[in-house]
């Protein structure tokens, strides 16, 4: 076999740093999940990502700055180059260059990371990345998990026989980091290795004349013949034969790229040879002849069989389930828990700017008026009223980050793939939907990891029932406000919090159910995962995820909420007609003729003040709409201003505790003693029906609750959907079929719930 | 025998690999070829998925994929 001559499609040979003032050197990072891709590219870059606008396992590229003209590139994990899912198939089109876009390169220089205690299967990934042609570097991560469990790897010997430059690094405490930089951006790149592994000559034959007759270089036509459906396949097959190829070797060639692989399959399966097959022996046959001498087993350390041990009790057939239960349901109630202090700063840090805000209007021109009922009454609570809940937040994300960068993530989607299979989904759907609990949208794009269609369409048709962070504020509010603390020692509240993460579940499994039996018909999908050892989290990995989860937040209530804030006070402020204050100001005159000065005058003015303030929020245009939609919201035990606030949160679910907030501010009477979360609790809490009842009792908190746990009211995860599904017909039906079943679960609860309370 | 038919702690080494399709291809890239060691470690809770050690490392699948494996213990 001759040695392979780079093919019209390689890229051209590379140029020295000193020339590329011309074009940026780009380095692609490639390797199989969860070997530490995105430690090392933070490592390398310091964090400066430009694309990483919300947290979660890498499914789309980032691009990063390592040096002057070189950026650096995060591709998604992949066990090989025969891409499965959505998100393996981006990894394998940034390395064709042409299939991720018209004109689009190939990188210039490759970093495969190979998990030092993993070896032999993460070069089988190596060893097909090194025949494309392209220069590579292997970073040898984590080399001292690997020597714990007793797995030494040499270095040196096994670049000598990749014949490549081998790195040994950990990635998450920057050992190696300069060496391997110094690497890479060194003005001369590394020389291409070269081919060394032949698959069967049937094979060898076929690829030859398949890439000869059509143009392409051999690996390309390999990729092609190997990967049955994959996605070179698609991108060439209706490629035409060129027309000296086709003579040269004699007899015509096929119409289409396409129509001559299959015909190349056929003979060769004919023949006996299937080529997936044949190429796995291969690599790994040379694996176990050439890299097995590389690797030295010592003695393990003491406890390195430690993930076994954990797993003995985690994985238990009794207690596993038991212990999955229990864990999600305490990291539920401590978002609950853990994050009261914080939150309390954080509202008495609002109420003192509101406070300030008040002193500033006080005895100018301006007190009383439109500018400070919209910085008091409509910004300041706005805002405020979502951004208390950034404490829950932050720490649901850590909880994720920690049970992702620990190894349990894999372990529960084990547990639950039996019961995900029920619905005719696998444990890969679990990772996606545990994502969702912090946000739909990192869930969303999780689904990218799901190779067939039906079943990604089907978790991201569920994935927005897991109550993500956005709800939070919603159950924070209302459970601590509305659930009584007296039993289970003020546990209950906390309880009814964790609870309604169980009917966004408990929802959910009967919908994907559903939309595999119809819609989505097909049978349940293969569940093939590893399960990587326990290791403790990398814990700057989870700070920068709470970090950008938080700042996203920020970002968040201080742009669109801010602004959506100053809408709906502007909705619930206007039209202010001037009739209403001449008709209280008569009032007022007649109070001040009828009564001498004294407390019984002041009691009477301030019934005539808080009058006039529920007559101006009647008349604004959300209260006139408001009392439009009542008798749809009454049988959900609703009242006007409920379903005002409801309606408002359609495009951002947190936005319902802003509306409540101002419309309450704007209803209120003058300041008394509480201020923040507190006295939106006792505004709610004392707010009543014209006829007096309370308007707020449990069963209307949980329809509340229920209501907001079920519905699509977030535009973002429609988008998202959207963009995801590749059609707004599945956005549609995701807000249609969620909003019906948010009305009717929050209708059931509140019947229920108010003929139970009868029976009490 | 099949690996699907396995009991936690039993291993053997893989004789037959049904390989067609993107499943069959997946199993083979991840380890389980013709000619690899394979062992059972545990099944899940509910009976399914198994636990496999493969190549040295731990992988999670179906006993209908584990069907496609055929292991001479």
């Amino acid at each position: 076999m001759a040695p392979p001559s780079p093919g019209p499609g390689v890229a051209a040979p590379p140029s020295p740093i000193g020339t590329a003032a011309v074009r940026q050197r780009r380095i692609a990072i490639l390797g199989n999940p969860n070997t530490g891709k995105s430690t090392l590219f933070n490592a390398l870059t310091g964090l400066k990502a430009r694309v990483a606008n919300y947290p979660g396992v890498t499914v789309e590229k980032k691009v990063g700055p390592l040096a002057p003209g070189v950026d650096l590139i995060d591709l998604p994990g992949t066990y090989s180059l025969a891409a499965h899912s959505p998100d393996e198939l981006v990894a394998v089109k940034v390395l064709h260059g042409d299939l991720a876009g018209e004109g689009e390169p190939r990188p210039d220089l490759v970093v495969l990371i190979a998990d030092a205690s993993n070896l032999p299967r993460n070069l089988f990934l190596v060893t097909q990345v090194m025949e494309m042609g392209l220069p590579v570097v292997v970073a040898l991560n984590m080399v001292d998990a690997a020597e714990r469990t007793g797995i030494k790897v040499d270095a040196a010997k096994l670049a000598l026989a990749l014949g490549v430059p081998v790195i040994p690094t950990i990635a998450s405490k920057s050992e190696g980091i300069a060496e391997l930089r110094a690497l890479l951006i060194a003005p001369a790149l590394p020389t291409p290795p070269r081919r060394m592994w032949n698959l069967p000559a049937a094979m060898e034959t076929e690829i030859a004349t398949l890439a000869e007759q059509y143009g392409r270089d051999r690996f390309e036509a390999a990729r092609a013949l190997i990967d049955e459906g994959g996605a070179l396949e698609a991108h060439l097959s209706a490629l035409q034969p060129l027309m000296d190829g086709a003579t040269r070797l004699g007899g015509a060639a096929p119409a289409t790229f396409g129509a001559a692989v299959q015909a190349a399959r056929l003979r060769l399966t004919q023949g006996g040879v299937t080529p997936a097959k044949a190429e796995v022996q291969m690599r790994y046959g040379w694996i176990a002849a050439v890299a097995q001498p590389c690797i030295q087993r010592t003695a393990a350390e003491a406890g390195a069989d430690a993930t076994d041990r954990i797993d003995n009790w985690l994985t238990h057939r009794l207690f596993g389930s038991l212990i999955f239960i229990a864990l999600m349901t305490l990291v539920f109630i401590s978002i609950f828990l853990l994050a009261q202090p914080f939150m309390q700063w954080i509202d008495a840090g609002f109420g003192w700017l509101g406070h300030v805000a008040e002193a500033a209007f006080a005895g100018s021109s301006l007190e009383g008026g439109m500018l400070e009922s919209m910085v008091i009454d409509g910004a300041i609570p706005g805002v405020g009223g979502v951004f208390v809940f950034l404490p829950q937040i932050a720490f649901l994300f850590m909880f994720v980050a920690i049970l992702e960068d620990s190894g349990y993530m894999a372990r529960a989607a084990f547990l639950m793939d039996r019961v995900l299979r029920f619905c005719g989904l696998s444990g890969h759907s679990f990772i996606p939907m545990m994502s969702s609990f912090a946000c739909a949208i990192p869930g969303l794009m999780a689904t990218r990891t799901i190779a067939n269609p039906r079943d990604r369409l089907t978790t991201i048709l569920i994935a927005p029932l897991m109550s993500c962070s956005a709800r939070i504020p919603v159950y924070g509010l209302l459970c601590a406000a509305f659930v009584p603390r007296q039993p289970l020692h003020g546990m209950l509240p906390g309880l009814v919090f964790a609870a309604m993460y169980f009917v966004g579940i408990g929802t959910a499994v009967p919908v994907a159910w559903l939309l595999k039996k119809t819609l989505l018909k097909g049978p349940p999908p293969p569940f093939v995962l590893e399960l990587p050892q326990y290791r403790v989290p990398i814990w700057s990995n989870v700070g920068l995820r709470v970090w950008e989860a938080s700042k996203a937040f920020t970002i968040r209530a201080g742009t669109a909420i801010f602004a959506i804030s100053l809408i709906l006070w502007a909705l619930l402020y206007f039209p202010h007609a001037s009739r209403i204050a001449e008709k209280f100001d008569a009032q007022r005159t007649e109070v001040t003729t009828k009564l001498p000065e004294g407390p019984e005058r002041e009691d009477a003015l301030a019934k005539v003040d808080h009058l006039e303030k529920g007559e101006y929020l009647r008349d604004s245009l959300l209260g006139r709409l408001g009392h439009g939609i009542e008798p749809a919201v009454m049988p959900l035990g609703w009242d006007w201003r409920i379903g005002i606030a409801a309606l408002a949160s359609f495009p951002a679910r947190e936005v319902v505790v802003s509306t409540l907030r101002i419309i309450y501010d704007l209803g209120a009477d003058e300041d008394d003693e509480a201020a923040g979360q507190e006295k939106l609790a006792q505004q709610l809490q004392a707010s009543t029906w014209p006829d007096g009842r309370k308007v707020f009792t449990l069963p209307v908190a949980l329809s509340i609750m229920v209501f907001f746990a079920l519905c699509a009211q977030c535009a973002a995860t429609l988008v998202t959907i959207k963009k995801e599904s590749g059609s707004w017909k599945w956005a549609a039906f995701t807000f249609v079929y969620m909003t019906g079943l948010a009305y009717v679960g929050a209708f059931i609860t509140y019947q229920v719930g108010t003929a139970l309370m009868a029976q009490l | 025998m099949r690996l699907s038919h396995f009991l936690p702690g039993q291993s053997g080494k893989i004789i037959q690999v049904k390989s067609d399709g993107s499943v069959g291809q997946r199993l083979m890239e991840m380890g389980l070829f013709e000619g690899a060691d394979v062992k059972v470690v545990r099944i899940a809770p509910l009976g399914d998925p198994m636990e496999v050690e493969v190549q040295g490392y731990r992988l999670s699948l179906r006993k209908v994929e584990a069907e496609r494996v055929e292991v001479e213990p």
